[in-house]
């Protein structure tokens, strides 16, 4: 754990209106709040389309935040990691109660920075990009463009299994912004995450079937927080958006109720 | 049979029921006791917990904030109180505060990030508020009997006993009063600037504010605008920064200057050519010249008096020489007819609940601890927050509190370990923790730089590192 933190004092991340999204529960039952953290090129809307409802019929208050330069969030196109996990630990501290933060793909990665900086009480990773030569060699048609300042190319055929009909798929897909350049190179370079402050129970969930994030890679991030990850077969890297949305977010749940 | 028997009665072979003097003691165990649920106590209950132990907190008000709180009797924050360290320098580095926020936060925004900080990590279940804390005692295996009653003493006293105390009980809020010949015959009014609440007290006075600290320059600052008229009297030279230099705030300039790893002469360059292009020699206006060099001591932090001595609301006096019964005559021989006198002298440490050979406390009433926080041979007592740092004090306290976490959590798993760092650290009780010269007087008693301290602190929490003790 680093204290001396000069560099990061000497330059504060600017202020950026931020979009949160959230549905609250009908009675409060002191479940701890659960805050979404969408990954590059997605926003707070991939969340509120499924997840965000759901958990708070399960009675946990939900939010979802759009990184900035994403969805509602204002534009940011010199955004670092370090600012979007700034993005996270501002929402996340602002709740009323110590959160649970849900990350999703590169969000997953900006989870893990903020969890540096904020003691969650619990964190789950899903389907996590934690950067890296190899995601990009995974994906090389993908990451091509990222190289020479373009987006990351996200297709729905990535993104999604099979079964989501065609046309929900690609309306997803037309959906997507991309994140700022710099934070691509910075995935990219892939470096490691501080240590979790807190100690929170952390969980990895992803799906054998992911064609962004690779069975070993899954493996690797899971292991790094001492688990072996909880596996959907079948499901595209997008869990929240796909047809059996409601698995993956049913066993989080549980895991949570257990857990946190 | 009387009421009292029925608790059992020590000579009567009570049932496991440990006494001291002829009162029941509570055994809570494992559980720590924090004294004081200002920002410090809040902060050691938020690492306690983290930490997995049980916390008992007494407050003596009724609400959270401490010092930070302008509702308690004993808060020092007068209205127009803002930070002057900005804010990556002043929020728990776990905790941030909204970034929306200015950068230098009033002492409203501060209570509000204290009552979230205590809400947010459920905390206000743990306190007991309106209770104060009477004695604190040592009890057999290096534990405490901390007594409490309600505060203003009414109702009866409760002996609780913990495995550990943490004494955050603040020290801005038992006024340090100077003594002048002649101060109990003076007729005009005398406070200290712990009764200084709001601007309208000085309005159409004439002021005298005794004291170059960072309150006495506020309030000679307030008194500029408000007051009839308003001398400011300092004993020696002090260096006076702005809060803004270079387009930013100046001690993010500062900590720049660190993280590029200049020395402190090539700091104190910079920081001399600054001001001198800035805003210039201040001697011209009357003050004296500062008898050391830039952060030798803490600077003080404040733009706008030296804004008011170039207009002319202040005027820069000596030191006083003694006080008549309707004037102040300063040394030096001018005489001046102030009707209010302000005493921003400053506050005393005060520890009244606690034997202070426990503390180390010496005949000046300064406490011998290691790193300002850990007392000789008392590895289950700290004291936090006890620190006058070059940025802001949250931080400082966060890491003081996990490091005492820690040592508690490795007393248990690896008590040898726990030993060979307590001993290093009281072979280093009397060092201090500033990279300069530091004046010996009682206002520098416990001065750091923030940069020097948490390098120790980053050596304690590596030596206290949980893994190596699992």
């Amino acid at each position: 754990m680093k204290v001396l933190r000069a560099r990061e004092w000497a330059f504060p991340i600017a202020p950026v209106r931020r979009e949160v999204r959230r549905a609250t529960p009908e009675l409060d039952e002191g479940k701890p709040p659960v805050l979404f953290v969408p990954g590059f090129g997605h926003g707070a809307w991939a969340f509120a389309e499924h997840w965000l409802e759901h958990t708070a019929d399960r009675g946990f208050p939900a939010y979802a935040v759009s990184l900035r330069g994403h969805g509602d969030s204002a534009k940011a196109p010199k955004a670092t990691l370090r600012a979007y996990a700034h993005d996270v630990a501002q929402v996340a501290a602002s709740l009323p109660r110590r959160a649970v933060i849900v990350g999703h793909g590169a969000g997953a990665l900006v989870t893990a920075h903020a969890l540096a900086r904020y003691p969650a009480r619990a964190a789950v990773l899903l389907s996590p990009v934690f950067g890296g030569a190899g995601t990009a060699l995974r994906n090389p048609m993908l990451s091509l463009p990222a190289l020479f300042g373009g987006g990351l190319r996200l297709p729905a055929g990535q993104l999604f299994s099979r079964e989501l009909p065609a046309n929900a798929a690609r309306g997803y897909a037309a959906r997507l912004g991309r994140a700022s350049t710099r934070a691509q190179w910075q995935l990219l370079r892939g470096r490691t995450p501080q240590p979790p402050v807190g100690d929170p129970p952390v969980l990895v969930v992803g799906s054998p079937d992911d064609r962004i994030v690779s069975d070993t890679a899954l493996r690797r991030v899971a292991r790094g927080y001492g688990g072996a990850p909880l596996l959907f077969p079948g499901m595209g890297h997008d869990l929240m958006l796909d047809t059996r949305w409601r698995e993956p977010i049913d066993a989080i749940l549980d895991w949570l109720e257990k857990s946190a | 049979m009387t009421y009292s028997a029925g608790y059992g009665d020590p000579e009567q072979g009570a049932p496991a029921t440990a006494w001291r003097d002829g009162w029941p003691v509570y055994d809570r165990s494992g559980t720590v006791c924090v004294i004081g649920a200002g920002p410090s106590g809040l902060t050691a209950m938020k690492n306690l917990k983290e930490h997995g132990f049980g916390v008992d907190c007494y407050e003596r008000d009724t609400s959270v904030g401490g010092a930070w709180n302008w509702r308690h009797d004993r808060s020092p924050v007068y209205s127009s109180t803002h930070l002057i360290s900005s804010k990556p320098f002043s929020q728990f580095p776990d905790f941030p505060m909204p970034d929306s926020w200015p950068d230098y936060p009033k002492h409203t925004q501060v209570l509000e990030y204290l009552e979230h900080y205590a809400d947010h990590f459920d905390l206000k279940p743990h306190i007991w508020f309106g209770t104060e804390v009477v004695k604190v005692e040592p009890a057999e295996g290096e534990r405490w009997d901390v007594t409490t009653r309600s505060t203003g003493g009414y109702g009866g006293e409760r002996i609780h006993r913990y495995a550990a105390v943490v004494i955050a009980n603040g020290h801005n809020w038992s006024p340090k009063r100077p003594e002048y010949e002649g101060l109990e015959d003076f007729k005009g009014e005398v406070i200290h600037a712990a009764q200084f609440k709001d601007a309208a007290q000085l309005r159409n006075k004439k002021v005298l504010v005794i004291g170059a600290g960072n309150t006495g320059c506020d309030i000679a600052v307030e008194a500029a605008q408000q007051a009839a008229r308003c001398w400011h009297s300092t004993r020696r030279g002090y260096w006076y920064t702005p809060k803004y230099t270079l387009g930013r705030p100046a001690d993010q300039v500062n900590d720049l200057m660190l993280w590029l790893k200049l020395p402190l002469r090539a700091r104190q360059f910079l920081a001399h050519r600054t001001l001198k292009s800035t805003v210039g020699d201040l001697t011209r206006f009357g003050l004296p010249k500062p008898d050391h060099k830039i952060y030798e001591t803490h600077t003080i932090v404040n733009s706008q008096l030296v804004y008011h001595l170039g207009h002319g609301a202040v005027s820069p006096v000596g030191d006083v020489a003694r006080f008549h019964r309707h004037s102040v005559e300063l040394k030096g021989g001018e005489v001046i007819e102030p009707d209010l006198v302000v005493l921003a002298t400053g506050y005393h440490p005060s520890f009244e609940f606690i034997d202070g050979s426990l503390l180390g406390v010496d005949a000046q009433g300064r406490p011998r601890l290691a790193m300002h926080a850990f007392p000789r041979r008392q590895p289950t007592l700290a004291v936090a927050g006890l620190l006058q740092p070059d940025s802001g004090l949250f931080p400082l306290v966060h890491w003081q509190m996990v490091a005492f976490a820690r040592m508690l959590r490795v007393r248990e798993a690896a008590p040898a370990k726990a030993v060979a760092v307590q001993r290093r650290l009281e072979s280093e009780l009397d060092r201090r923790w500033t990279s300069a010269k530091v004046k010996d007087s009682t206002r520098h008693w416990f001065e750091i730089s923030h940069t020097t301290y948490l390098k120790a602190i980053q050596r304690l929490l590596d030596e206290l590192s949980l893994e190596g003790a699992k």
